[in-house]
């Protein structure tokens, strides 16, 4: 029996705010996350500005602090947004004895996670400790004795990519299925629609599902910076993300947490909780092109888009918006446009498709959840999040990317869309669930 | 409508005990030990000095002409992979794209892949040459860095480290462009990855997958910290071949390895249709969580653990006296064997005294992310082939370790076998392989 997957709670942290809340009234108002990086002295990088998470402090979030104050910042965010999430959709956390009815056996995660950064100093004073100038390689006993006095234990191993989960499991006594992915920047994405298909199948009646990253250390920037994959717009770090736009230069780079309580609709019926929206369909698929590009066809994408469109037992009619990755890089928004003209034909000029990273950065693996979630307010919004700096449009770009300001629509279903590094793409779709709705 | 079954019709490893998965079937029959002294950097002032190393390969000769280029953007992680994908294909008669000739098995939309990686670590050397140049007055001047020392990272340094690029590669090779997913579950990363694997072709979305990984672990970072974390064994630098002992009273932690290895999965149907050789059934799989504010261990209880192996039970519909074999975790961290065989206990209670428990890790050292894969590649032998091989250095059972180890080579029908795993994090799964029946 395949079961129907209800959204029941969510919760984000990222450089818009600390709630869907303040995420959704910073796209609707026009903000930028990004500004100059204070997280590292990045002042002669070729970035010198960044979309950091501002002013958040898990500690006033939960009682058991302790338990998560090595976490790396992903981890943190990821912590901060399960929270609110659980709150929402009445999921107890921090007890031993919860009294909210749903067994702990059926509850799981699946996170698209991102590794925490190296610890920047001893980390360094080991490589150049260790270095030997006249060989040109490490002196590794030399090296050893520097990075066994200066690295932590627990530093490292909260590095680990599997390490979120691992916090957000002791956060909420999940005992069923968990997985962790990392699909590079399809990573929240690919989680989603995951752990919605476990759901659907009937491998677990609860999954919390989202993601969690910060690339913003000086080795993340410095790996981006060297792909070139990063805006360098310096001299105007709240306008270097615009997507679709003629001069875009490349991606802003932000970090957060975002995660969404997904569960059968018979438990959410069963538990009495608020339905925020259905997950009807996933599609995920392999470019098979090259790792340096994507398809020149958008083949990959295509592919992943046909299969959620059919999974959801859609026609290209019937999607009322796009989520797209829209990332500002010159290949990304110009792929994504022909893949969107490949799959939706003439229809492509009638869907609306924007980029909430014009606004909240390019949050890594956690961006594709926290994009979901911005579709799941534009449902009940009935509104559409704007591509913001959108003022010089790409001639060869010309589908309506909702340029510049939030526009009132009619969305019933909401289609994001997640590319990865590599060619690995994911595509999650969703719809306003009607309560007396029998699909 | 049921479900549809899958099967396994290939396998693909490249671990310590050698470059090819009949290398490492024979090896493991053989009680043979892959760990030694760490070969690829001196080792010398670290607390634990061993590994387990793959022998020395040559990248080229498993990538197609068309491909060898981009072999300068594969760390040695990706490389394992390849090697290992590219053995299961040949061994399940499957040609892909990578074959000179013959018509594909496979639509490549209908082909899909889930893999495990590790926390990849770049290659040291390179970033140190890097560094080296942005250093004032004997320290790393990040400044320095930003305006020239990053200069000197080839540009596209990141993509060899992505833990994604492992099955992206594999991907672009063999033409997979069904679903793609890179699992980063630490030491259950594997098991994972093959479950999901099976998944994708039982939900319909594909009508074979590859499931596996790897993790290139003997690297001194990587290594080290293991050793931080109090994992690795400081007693045996002397005798590598008695160092890792799991579930032995004489047990002092792990030694850390690299490995990788790829599984092709096959809708039942579909192999049959093509005459394939089927090693085994898939029957079922879970995962879930040790919650232990300790990261490092498993709960002492095993509680976690437990209840994982009772859902892939549950999952395979099999009771527990229908195992026939379990291959557990083993790492030889006593406090973590002792957890383990705790849970399995709890799940087997007296039908312990009767299942055969093999523990391998004593022969491929602990692979990381490609253990889980390494352990289902046995358990797929032991099921075809009806043999299990000795549980190398489990010798003297530690106390609160009531387990029945192999000690030598057992011949006996092999119908279940149970492959259990966890992780540091606390993450646990297992997986359940049936011998194939038609």
């Amino acid at each position: 029996m395949k079961h129907r997957v209800v959204i029941t709670g969510m919760g984000v942290v990222c450089p818009l705010g600390h709630s869907a809340d303040q995420l959704w009234n910073g796209l609707m108002s026009g903000q930028s996350g990004a500004d100059y990086t204070t997280l590292f002295d990045a002042s002669t990088f070729p970035t010198q500005f960044d979309a950091e998470v501002k002013g958040f402090d898990l500690s006033r979030c939960v009682q058991r602090y302790d338990l998560h104050k090595d976490g790396n910042r992903g981890t943190q965010f990821a912590l901060g947004a399960c929270v609110q999430a659980c709150r929402q959709a009445g999921i107890d956390i921090e007890t031993d004895a919860p009294t909210d009815g749903i067994n702990r056996q059926r509850m799981g995660i699946y996170l698209g996670a991102g590794e925490g950064p190296v610890n920047f100093e001893p980390f360094f004073e080991a490589l150049i400790g260790g270095w030997d100038e006249q060989a040109r390689q490490v002196n590794w006993p030399r090296w050893t004795q520097v990075a066994l006095s200066g690295l932590s234990a627990q530093n490292e191993l909260e590095q680990e990519p599997n390490m979120p989960a691992a916090h957000l499991a002791l956060l909420t006594g999940a005992r069923g299925v968990t997985r962790s992915c990392l699909t590079a920047c399809a990573a929240s994405t690919q989680a989603v629609g995951e752990a919605a298909m476990l759901i659907r199948h009937g491998k677990a009646e609860i999954m919390i599902a989202g993601g969690a990253h910060s690339m913003i250390h000086p080795l993340g920037v410095t790996g981006f910076n060297r792909l070139t994959a990063l805006s360098t717009r310096n001299d105007s770090p709240q306008t270097a993300s615009r997507p679709f736009s003629a001069t875009r230069d490349g991606f802003v780079i932000g970090e957060g947490g975002a995660v969404v309580i997904l569960e059968t609709l018979e438990s959410a019926r069963k538990r009495g909780a608020t339905i925020l929206a259905e997950v009807i369909g996933f599609g995920s698929s392999n470019d098979a092109f090259r790792v340096t590009d994507m398809h020149d066809q958008a083949r990959g994408a295509c592919q992943a888009l046909r299969a959620a469109i059919k999974d959801a037992d859609l026609t290209i009619e019937d999607i009322d918006y796009i989520s797209t990755h829209g990332t500002s890089t010159v290949e990304n928004d110009a792929v994504e446009t022909l893949a969107i003209k490949t799959v939706f034909g003439q229809q492509a000029y009638n869907v609306p498709c924007s980029s909430p990273k014009s606004q909240m950065g390019h949050l890594i693996a956690a961006t594709g959840c926290a994009e979901l979630i911005t579709c799941v307010k534009a449902i009940h919004e009935q509104t559409l999040p704007p591509t913001m700096n959108l003022n010089d449009p790409d001639p060869k770009l010309d589908l309506d990317y909702v340029p510049n300001a939030p526009r009132k629509a009619a969305v019933e279903i909401a289609l994001n869309e997640s590319f990865g590094f590599g060619g690995q793409n994911n595509v999650v779709i969703i719809k306003r669930y009607h309560e007396d709705s029998e699909g | 409508m049921s479900r549809r079954r899958v099967v396994i019709t290939g396998l693909g490893v490249v671990s310590p005990l050698g470059l090819t998965v009949g290398e490492f079937w024979q090896g493991l029959l053989e009680g043979r030990c892959g760990i030694g002294v760490i070969g690829a950097f001196d080792a010398s002032a670290f607390p634990c000095r061993l590994a387990g190393e793959v022998p020395e390969y040559k990248i080229r000769d498993y990538v197609p002409k068309s491909y060898r280029k981009a072999t300068k953007l594969m760390s040695r992680d990706i490389e394992l992979s390849v090697i290992a994908a590219d053995e299961a294909f040949k061994n399940a008669g499957v040609t892909t794209k990578a074959s000179d000739s013959g018509s594909l098995t496979f639509d490549p939309t209908r082909l899909a892949i889930s893999f495990g990686a590790g926390l990849i670590s770049c290659d040291l050397n390179e970033l140190a040459a890097c560094a080296a140049t942005s250093v004032t007055d004997g320290k790393f001047d990040l400044r320095k860095w930003g305006a020239e020392g990053m200069e000197n990272l080839t540009p596209l340094w990141l993509l060899k480290y992505l833990p994604n690029m492992l099955p992206c590669h594999v991907g672009i090779i063999h033409d997979i462009q069904g679903p793609s997913n890179t699992i980063t579950c630490g030491e259950v990363s594997s098991h994972i990855a093959i479950a999901e694997a099976a998944e994708m072709i039982q939900r319909g979305d594909a009508d074979a997958a590859v499931g596996g990984g790897a993790e290139a672990k003997v690297n001194p970072i990587v290594m080290l910290r293991q050793c931080l974390l109090g994992r690795s064994t400081t007693q045996s630098n002397e005798t590598p071949k008695a160092a890792c002992r799991p579930f032995d009273a004489a047990a002092a932690g792990a030694v850390f390895g690299e490995a990788g290895g790829a599984i092709v999965l096959e809708e039942l149907t579909s192999a049959q249709r093509r005459n394939a050789p089927i090693l085994a059934e898939f029957a079922g799989a879970a995962s879930g969580n040790s919650l232990n504010a300790d990261l490092r261990h498993l709960e002492p209880d095993g509680t976690g653990l437990a209840m994982t192996i009772e859902a892939a039970l549950a999952e395979a519909n099999i009771t527990p006296e229908e195992i026939d074999l379990i291959i557990p975790t083993g790492t030889a961290i006593l406090q973590d064997d002792r957890a383990e065989a705790t849970a399995l206990e709890r799940v087997f209670g007296n039908a312990l005294d009767t299942i055969d428990v093999w523990a391998v890790k004593g022969m491929t050292s602990h692979t990381g992310a490609a253990a889980g894969v390494l352990e289902t590649a046995a358990a797929i032998y032991a099921a075809a082939e009806d043999k299990i091989g000795p549980s190398r250095n489990a010798e003297r059972s530690a106390e609160g370790c009531r387990l029945k180890l192999t000690q030598n080579v057992v011949e006996k029908p092999v119908r279940n076998v149970l492959c259990c795993g966890y992780s540091f994090g606390g993450q646990t799964a297992a997986i359940i392989i049936k011998k194939f029946e038609a």
